[in-house]
């Protein structure tokens, strides 16, 4: 990266470079890369976590030795983690090679697996789960972290969306110097950043205000102009100004507008691109080149992209909280829906959340509903009047649609199910 | 029905308490109102809005520690609702809403206050959080087993003037120890509380239209009510950790309630 990389963002703490790690850290290394091709090989998957894991039991401290002398980026919060990591390592990469856990896998494992992945790369852009954001960020010490947005997601696994925010706010605490890049827009990302000294706001936008009505400071009412923009709460919280302010298809940074001209679709994604934009010219890049990069950028890790499943085209979204699927449900054309809903352990166990989602706005499609709780997702539609066919697999839930392309949006191992699925179709085709 | 031709279900704030998706249980209620030929208002209640005290049912959902401490003051700076709430009115609360109708709440640092005394019943923090499948025996004549999620820190107990909604068939419930075994939730005049999200009354048909009977004053004569084609599914799914019903049974009717 150029020097105006370190001169933008301040000096990271020293550490030992990469060659003087130690003689057990390379081992461990070397054992999770033997690890991950077994399992690819024997096609367990991708193979990136296993290596990860088998490396971090191996070295504990792997994940810090692997981070040391790399300048490295976090981005966290509820929704758009992957899209906007992808875009971010889009644009770093018109500099130089960048380290990057593209396929999602956002523990600490996944960490591992990416330095390992790209030993060379001086720069790492990490998605981190938002419980593990402390974790990693204490043993990478990152230059950045980017904080998107805090909702309601796996009530279950992270039990309230303001103890997330809580978590999320002492990781940042403990990493004054770092760069907090934030989502001006969200009234828990603002007090989750709390008084954080180094922060650039992006008005990155926030359909769903269904968990920041109430005031995550106070408990009191959150006012909303109307039409969006600014909100305040009488205790004091309220919207920062700010520094990058997303667009319909550009964003503005003192009264500078750089296109955004985005391959990926939805208002949502326009804000994820936003505050990559930001982060990238925090990190010394020029707007312009860094939005260019991005818009190279067609799908993430499968999402959005058109492809062909059993026999059709399909178009993918992934929808994981009511959040995503509020985005996710404006994103849909005419064409005919598979919904697959799972609630495995990633996908968290409590399926309440549909009754969050409008599914009302599905009216006059053809709606199929699938996946493990396909019998949950038929009882929401029916009393949202939204008439379906119910088919727990996936796949041939297709068979229940009329012909021609269809929209697939599922939650998240139900989204992995299917593409497995793809690429399965897709090898025994050549 | 308070004179009028339609049903009215107030939401209360659901902009606060709002976290576990409870406002399912009025869509439910409404429709299936609705498929009766009765006429059904959804009346939201929002934190900045007046409560309207004439409504025939008020829903009470889930929400977090500082929401809880809001949604007290606010309901105690109504009295009006109260009384329609603990008079008029049927109520059904869940998790939050059941533990702030209570007489006392102890939050996690220990820190006790006056609930808003509707419910005989005190809530103090558990020593971890309950979180999974509840599956319970409701003890209201011909509503059988309940189902739901629980996902709180809360161990309530009951005074004598509350009786519970449930014995517990699996999962934690109320927490607390009752005379006969384990317990979810509380029934008070025409107030019902429980832990189940689900929502709770997507999930349990049954207990949803007793409510409706409640609150409107007699039985439906069900002819005409149409099948929810999902729900025999969704609750075998649910109520198969149990072992009262197999998770497949061998001659499943689809379509039969």
């Amino acid at each position: 990266m150029p020097q105006s990389v370190t001169e933008a963002v301040g000096s990271t703490p020293t550490r030992p470079s990469p060659r003087r790690q130690g003689l057990w850290l390379r081992g461990a290394v070397r054992a999770g890369v033997a690890a991950s091709s077994i399992s690819r090989n024997v096609g367990l998957g991708a193979g990136a976590i296993i290596g990860g894991r088998v490396t971090m039991a191996l070295a504990p401290s792997a994940l810090a030795g692997l981070a040391a002398g790399r300048q490295v980026v976090l981005v966290t919060g509820t929704n758009g983690k992957t899209t906007t990591a992808h875009l971010l390592a889009a644009a770093l990469r018109t500099v130089g090679p960048v380290a990057h856990n593209a396929t999602g896998a956002n523990m600490p494992d996944g960490a591992v697996a990416a330095l390992m992945a790209d030993p060379a790369a001086p720069v790492a852009v990490l998605e981190v789960d938002e419980l593990h954001l402390a974790d990693v960020a204490d043993a990478v010490a990152p230059a950045v972290i980017v904080v998107l947005n805090l909702t309601r997601d796996q009530l279950d696994r992270g039990s309230e969306v303001r103890s997330v925010a809580a978590a999320v706010s002492a990781a940042l605490a403990a990493h004054p110097d770092t760069v907090v890049v934030a989502n001006a827009d969200d009234p828990m990302v603002v007090w989750a950043v709390g008084a954080t000294a180094r922060v650039v706001w992006v008005a990155a936008g926030s359909r769903w205000t269904g968990d920041a009505n109430a005031c995550p400071r106070c408990g009191g009412t959150v006012h909303r102009d109307r039409g969006g923009g600014a909100w305040r709460c009488g205790c004091g919280l309220t919207r920062p100004v700010p520094d990058w302010t997303a667009g319909s298809a550009s964003t503005v940074t003192g009264g500078r507008v750089i296109a955004l001209p985005l391959r990926l679709p939805g208002s949502f994604n326009v804000g994820n691109a936003a505050v990559a934009t930001a982060t990238a010219t925090a990190l010394g890049l020029d707007p312009d080149v860094a939005a260019a990069a991005m818009s190279t950028t067609s799908e993430v890790a499968g999402r959005y992209a058109m492809t062909t499943l059993h026999g059709r085209r399909a178009r993918m979204l992934l929808a994981k909280n009511p959040a995503g699927w509020a985005e996710t449900l404006h994103l849909l054309g005419e064409h005919p829906v598979l919904l697959a809903v799972n609630a495995r352990e990633a996908d968290g166990r409590d399926s309440s959340w549909l009754w969050d989602v409008p599914f009302e706005n599905l009216v006059s499609r053809h709606v199929v509903a699938s996946g493990e709780r396909a019998a949950d997702l038929g009882v929401r539609l029916t009393y949202a009047g939204i008439d379906h066919t119910t088919v727990p697999d996936p796949i041939a839930a297709l068979d229940a649609l009329p012909p021609g392309p269809v929209d697939v949006a599922a939650n998240y191992t139900a989204f992995h199910r299917i593409r497995r699925r793809i690429d399965t179709e897709r090898g025994s085709a050549e | 029905m308070n004179g009028r031709d339609a049903l009215s279900i107030a939401v209360l704030l659901p902009d606060v308490l709002g976290t576990y998706s409870d406002a399912g249980n009025a869509v439910v209620l409404a429709q299936r109102a609705r498929w009766r030929g009765l006429d059904a208002d959804i009346v939201p209640v929002l934190a900045d809005d007046t409560p309207p005290a004439g409504c025939d049912i008020y829903l009470l959902g889930g929400g977090e520690d500082t929401a809880q401490v809001f949604a007290v003051d606010w309901l105690a700076g109504h009295r009006d609702v109260l009384g329609a709430m603990s008079g008029s009115a049927v109520t059904f609360a869940v998790c939050a809403g059941l533990q702030i109708l209570g007489t006392t709440l102890i939050d996690g640092s220990g820190y006790s206050r006056d609930g808003l005394g509707l419910l005989d019943l005190s809530t103090a923090p558990a020593r971890a959080r309950a979180v999974g499948e509840l599956v319970s025996e409701c003890d209201v004549p011909g509503v059988g087993l309940l189902t739901g999620f629980e996902n709180h820190r809360g161990t309530t107990t009951l005074g004598p003037d509350a009786r519970p909604l449930g014995k517990v068939c699996s999962g934690i419930g109320n927490g607390a120890p009752h005379p006969g075994g384990a317990v979810d939730g509380a029934v008070q005049g025409d107030i019902v509380a429980t832990y189940m999200h689900g929502p709770a009354l997507a999930r349990n048909p049954a207990l949803a239209d007793h409510l409706l009977w409640r609150a409107t004053g007699a039985p439906f004569d069900d002819a005409d009510m149409p099948d929810v084609p999902d729900l025999p599914a969704l609750r075998r799914t649910y109520l198969a950790a149990t072992g009262r019903i197999r998770a497949t049974p061998r001659a499943a009717r689809p379509g039969r309630r």
